[in-house]
């Protein structure tokens, strides 16, 4: 089970990388009028994924829309600076996971190796 | 686009959004100043118009560009007689182009247009770092 294999970092990259299409979005309708800026609260979408759901499930559930700073007048709520650091938090986030999977890899890896 | 959206579409159209906005920045600066002999005739700034696209199979949402629609701006009329195309009262009407405005437009344009590159970057590099992995 690879899931078994990765413990936690399998669902954790699939819910960062969920999280990084979803500030692409944002990042992408910054000038369309009236877009509600949408978030992945990822603690508790990891929470519910390690609870038994599956992460498309765990990550709608906990999509929240974002509360603006100062509200625009056209009804758009994406602001730029919040969503590039949630962007780069997220990326930095995912780069850590994939170091615990390879390693984790690197183990197994070690563990087969006949020297 | 066939199938689920994925990030590479939202960036896609967000950018080519993105450069309608500003192909029509372009054509309004291009028009500014156009003068004609009558009021209906006048060049009136265009604007594209966007919204959001939502993809329910992936949550993605990506920018749809919903029209590029004239701007309701009354022509202005200038009082210059000498002009050929001036009607019987010496009158000619021309484009009403704010070109500061339509710089702010370009900038804000390319701006986003950087942003989406940037984002896109970042997240095309962790792709290739999760398919390389040894």
């Amino acid at each position: 089970m690879p899931q078994d294999l990765f413990g936690i970092h399998g669902k954790a990259l699939e819910l960062r990388s969920q999280r990084m299409g979803v500030i692409a979005s944002n990042i992408a309708n910054a000038g369309t009028p009236g877009y509600k800026a949408r978030d992945i609260d990822f603690t508790a979408a990891i929470k519910a994924a390690d609870a038994g759901a599956g992460t498309d499930q765990a990550a709608r559930s906990s999509t929240l829309y974002r509360v603006p700073v100062m509200p625009s007048l056209d009804g758009n709520t994406v602001e730029l600076q919040n969503e590039q650091l949630s962007f780069s938090e997220n990326a930095v986030g995912y780069s850590t996971t994939l170091e615990f999977i390879r390693s984790r890899v690197d183990t197994v890896k070690r563990a087969l190796r006949v020297d | 686009m066939s199938g689920p959206m994925n990030l590479f579409g939202v960036a896609q159209r967000g950018m080519s959004a993105q450069l309608v906005r500003m192909n029509a920045a372009a054509s309004n600066l291009a028009n500014a100043g156009s003068v004609s002999g009558t009021e209906q005739g006048a060049y009136k700034p265009i604007r594209a118009v966007f919204s959001e696209d939502l993809d329910r199979a992936s949550g993605l949402s990506t920018v749809a560009v919903s029209g590029v629609m004239r701007e309701k701006a009354a022509a202005v009329r200038q009082h210059n007689p000498d002009h050929p195309l001036a009607d019987e009262n010496g009158d000619v009407w021309s484009a009403p182009v704010d070109e500061n405005a339509e710089m702010v437009e370009m900038l804000e344009a390319s701006r986003q247009y950087q942003n989406m590159v940037e984002a896109l970057s970042t997240a095309k590099n962790l792709m290739l770092e999760t398919m390389r992995m040894k």
